[in-house]
């Protein structure tokens, strides 16, 4: 069967790809886009390492696929930093040690990023059970939800 | 910036909280991990796997696979020679070449579900995945063995024909599935029974629980016509991924150059290899680069875990709390081939306390499930899950506080450990006062809800380690390492290295090294990269500044003691300070080709002294008496670190240790069918914590410094992992009255216990 021609725009960019029906969106990214930021745990959706954003939702771009994307709009951790300033999410997660290997890092921004956008100000309650779909191995999670508290501090402030 | 003085150099950096080198790539998704590098060219290769637990290979007909366009190499257990049996260490568990090639592709027999039996090349992933299912393989099924003591009955289903167990007098005449019996004493265990007033004795029973990390296996590799070899992997350790390619493959170590990609956890699961000499064969068959990626299925079913265990646990104590027996019997899985920690789980279980008499066996056993890897302290938490419900049995049958209890039996400086050497100084007693000084020990409790303390102790390991400072024209450092960074070691090392040379931290930029490009490194494991990684830097720069002074010397035309280097330059001292300007280690590159040459330092060291760390755990909860569900409500660590070079990546060790083992306690476990095979391959199934799971982690550094480093560093990685399952049946315990000696605590067992009790307490 033929492939299929898709546009989209992925990070503000216009951008066309052919790809196979079976083919993911996150394979898409990766394989086809060479956007490796999005990071492939699990391909069923449960570790939310492939987190991006579609029409500003949050989804697992392992459980979307690329010929669902035509029109649509994409933002992933590679379109997270503003040239050379990195977005308050990404500056707080450094300075909270809020990442030991990670592999989960980028999903976590980037699902951060859609929580703050929606609610600037969460308890933390609010933040644990929003990243209950993002498995993180290494840290407790602690210091991951104190930048996430920080850099909302910080939005607020603008 | 507060400043204290180790080593005679200043402290700008080491104990702040730097933000790290490979920061800014993994917060930008730049960061390249195991399954983000390609070649031109490369091939996708795939694994077949048996889906049988149990199966004699009786033949493998792999022509119509071969006939499929698109594929270009399959492998069999025939492309791989057959290996002598030799015990090799391998992290802190021991493993044997006959074993390790039967593993990464069956031989005579598939011992577990998801063994592999066979791999495809091909030009795309669709392609090998078709490519598998037209290769037949024609299996006799035997019967299998999943559970550790079924397979200790003499009937049993053997997995090995030629496996007689070791450590047994007589030596056994016929094989059986008990790979191997230890044994440490201590004293007379026997008769340091007659001395106890109260003797608690009882079994436990753990399950297997997966490492977890997020990042799945996954391998590139490339062989050249000339056998030139080159492998990217996720790997805890590139030079043992290394060796065992070369062994397996027949290659000279010299022709196989592995570069670690950054690792997206480990915890001990990435020690081995699995994927990578399938990915070397595959690629000097197709003459292409393959590359490999395990699937989260394939990540449960065939690499990691680490073992299920029953263990006994008998102590005894006097009125007064003073232990003075403890016998213990532990039955570990090893999965299909032997190697569980059993040993190290041996050596742990009673290192915490200073007891006279003490007896510990353990049998190493094997199963048809994938064989076990190391697992954060390995085999530790297992036994000391154990010892540390039975201390808590005994505290409430004495009426002593937990923690007193435990202060009055605590090893400290000069206890003689049950497994051999007498420590030097160890931090439980301060761990234990730190606990106790907290206010989450004070604050009152509800129904339903109970608090529950352990402690844990893990060794520490050193090992071989090569690092390299080298100064570069415009006076900045390139640091190269040769242990993967987990979480935190370049950090670590180049603030060490910062203030060795006396120059900002910024101005070190660290990069771990292939093997080709540094000396051997043993692995990332242990706790040991950073404790032998910081002692290789120091070295490195003590030569650095040695140099740096000769030269000096050299162009002021002075003695070598009218010259020192302090700050960051070499300084003229007395008399000569009126001559000469103090020289910056910038001012020295500039003028390195006038001086003799480039400027570096090599450490090359074998580390010793890895000093043991200790820990003490609290934990909050609450039980759900109509679900069986356990809430963990509040949780502090407390832990010597030696010295935290960076404090706030050793809490994080705390922390993730912590939330690991709190996963063991109450959800994780694989669940095997009758069938013998997994039923919960996947993330959904295989419950690990989630962020709204678990409270805030309080973490206490406690700093007993450790004397044979040069920070007084030690290990931290390991510990932690250790007393969450103690403290979290403890605190189960006073919770529901019942003494759960099952793990996982997860809901049904739960319920059905408060069901069998009456649901009464609380």
């Amino acid at each position: 069967m033929a492939k299929h021609h898709i546009e989209a725009t992925v990070n503000g960019d216009a951008i066309e790809f052919l790809c196979e029906t079976e083919e993911t969106l996150l394979d898409v990214l990766r394989d086809t886009l060479h956007l490796t930021g999005s990071k492939e745990g699990c391909s069923s959706g449960d570790c939310g390492a492939c987190s991006v954003t579609l029409d500003g939702r949050l989804v697992c771009s392992c459980l979307v696929l690329g010929c669902e994307v035509d029109g649509r709009r994409i933002e992933t951790i590679e379109g997270m930093a503003q040239g050379e300033a990195l977005h308050p999410l990404q500056q707080k997660f450094l300075e909270h040690a809020a990442l030991q290997c990670g592999i989960c890092t980028p999903g976590f921004l980037v699902a951060s990023k859609a929580l703050l956008e929606r609610d600037p100000d969460p308890s933390e309650t609010e933040i644990r059970y929003w990243l209950a779909g993002n498995l993180c191995r290494c840290t407790g999670y602690d210091k991951i939800v104190s930048a996430v508290q920080d850099a909302a501090a910080t939005l607020r402030k603008g | 910036m507060a400043e204290t003085q180790t080593n005679g150099n200043a402290q700008t950096y080491v104990g702040t909280r730097t933000i790290r080198p490979d920061g800014v790539d993994k917060v930008t998704g730049r960061a390249r991990f195991g399954a983000d590098f390609n070649l031109p060219g490369q091939l996708i290769g795939r694994v077949l796997r048996s889906p049988h637990p149990h199966a004699r290979i009786l033949r493998i007909d792999t022509s119509k696979a071969e006939a499929l366009p698109g594929v270009k190499a399959v492998i069999t257990r025939d492309d791989f020679a057959d290996q002598s049996s030799e015990f090799i260490p391998a992290g802190e568990m021991m493993m044997n070449y006959k074993d390790v090639v039967r593993n990464v592709m069956a031989r005579e027999k598939a011992l577990y579900e998801g063994h592999a039996v066979a791999a495809v090349a091909a030009t795309s992933g669709a392609i090998a995945r078709r490519a598998l299912k037209l290769i037949d393989v024609q299996y006799e099924i035997l019967p299998h063995v999943i559970d550790v003591v079924e397979a200790m009955r003499p009937d049993a289903p053997l997995l090995h024909d030629d496996l007689f167990t070791v450590g047994v007098e007589p030596k056994p005449d016929k094989p059986s599935n008990v790979a191997k019996r230890v044994e440490i004493t201590l004293g007379d265990v026997e008769a340091g029974f007659t001395k106890a007033d109260v003797i608690v004795e009882r079994e436990f029973r753990t399950a297997p629980v997966h490492q977890g990390y997020i990042e799945p296996h996954a391998a590139l590799a490339t062989v050249s016509e000339d056998g030139s070899t080159e492998l990217w992997c996720t790997t805890q350790g590139h030079f043992i991924v290394r060796a065992h390619c070369a062994r397996l493959l027949g290659l000279d170590i010299s022709k196989v150059r592995v570069t670690a990609t950054e690792i997206g956890g480990g915890f001990g699961g990435k020690t081995v290899v699995y994927l990578e000499p399938l990915a070397i064969a595959l690629s000097r068959k197709a003459k292409r680069p393959v590359k490999m990626v395990m699937s989260r299925e394939e990540v449960f079913k065939a690499s990691g875990p680490t073992s299920g265990a029953t263990v006994r646990v008998k102590m005894g104590a006097t009125k007064d709390g003073k232990f003075v027996a403890g016998f213990a019997e532990l039955k570990y899985q090893a999965g299909a081939f032997q190697g569980s920690p059993v040993q190290p789980g041996v050596m742990c279980a009673y290192a915490p306390y200073d007891i006279e008499n003490v007896k510990v066996i353990g049998y190493d056993v094997v199963s048809n499930r994938p064989k076990v890897a190391a697992y954060r302290a390995p085999g530790a938490p297992i036994s000391e899950f154990a010892v540390e419900s039975v201390v808590d049995e005994i505290a409430k049958k004495l009426g002593l506080d937990p923690i007193e209890l435990r202060m009055m039996n605590a090893a400290r400086e000069g206890t003689k450990a049950a497994y051999g050497p007498k420590f030097g100084p160890i931090g439980l007693e301060e761990t234990l006062n730190s606990i106790k000084k907290t206010e989450h020990w004070n604050t009152p409790l509800r129904k339903w809800q109970g608090r529950g303390v352990a402690s844990g102790f893990w060794f520490n390991i050193g090992g071989e380690t090569c690092a390299s400072l080298t100064i570069n024209e415009d006076g900045t450092v390139s640091l190269m390492a040769g242990t993967p960074d987990i979480g935190g070691l370049r950090a670590s090392l180049s603030m060490v290295a910062a203030d060795e040379l006396g120059i900002p931290y910024d101005k070190v930029r660290p990069i771990i090294g292939d093997t080709g490009s540094v000396g051997f490194n043993f692995l990332t494991g242990g706790s040991r990269s950073a404790f032998s990684g910081s002692m290789a830097i120091v070295e490195a720069a003590k030569q650095i500044k040695a140099d740096l002074c000769a030269r000096a010397a050299k162009l002021w035309e002075a003695k070598p003691e009218q010259v020192e280097f302090s700050g960051g330059h070499v300084r003229p001292l007395g008399a000569l300070a009126e001559k000469a300007k103090p020289m910056s280690i910038a001012d020295f590159a500039k003028i390195a080709g006038k001086t003799g040459g480039p400027i570096g330092g090599y450490g090359r060291i074998n580390a010793q002294g890895a000093g043991p760390s200790l820990g003490t755990h609290l934990v909050d909860l609450e039980v759900d008496p109509e679900t069986g569900r356990v809430t963990i409500l509040r949780y502090t660590v407390a832990q010597d670190a030696g010295r935290a070079l960076h404090p706030a990546y050793v809490e994080g060790q705390f922390q993730g240790g912590a939330v690991q083992g709190i996963g063991w306690a109450l959800n994780e476990e694989y669940i095997y069918g009758a069938d013998g095979k997994l039923q919960n391959a996947g993330f959904l199934d295989y419950r690990m914590p989630v962020a709204s799971d678990v409270p805030m982690i309080d973490a206490i550094l406690v700093e007993v410094a450790n004397p044979k480093h040069p920070y007084g560093v030690r290990g931290v990685g390991e510990t932690p992992i250790v007393p969450p399952l103690g403290a979290i049946a403890n605190a189960m315990e006073n919770a529901t009255g019942i003494r759960f000696t099952e793990l996982p605590m997860s809901p049904p067992k739960v319920l059905k216990a408060l069901k069998e009790r009456g649901a009464t307490a609380g």
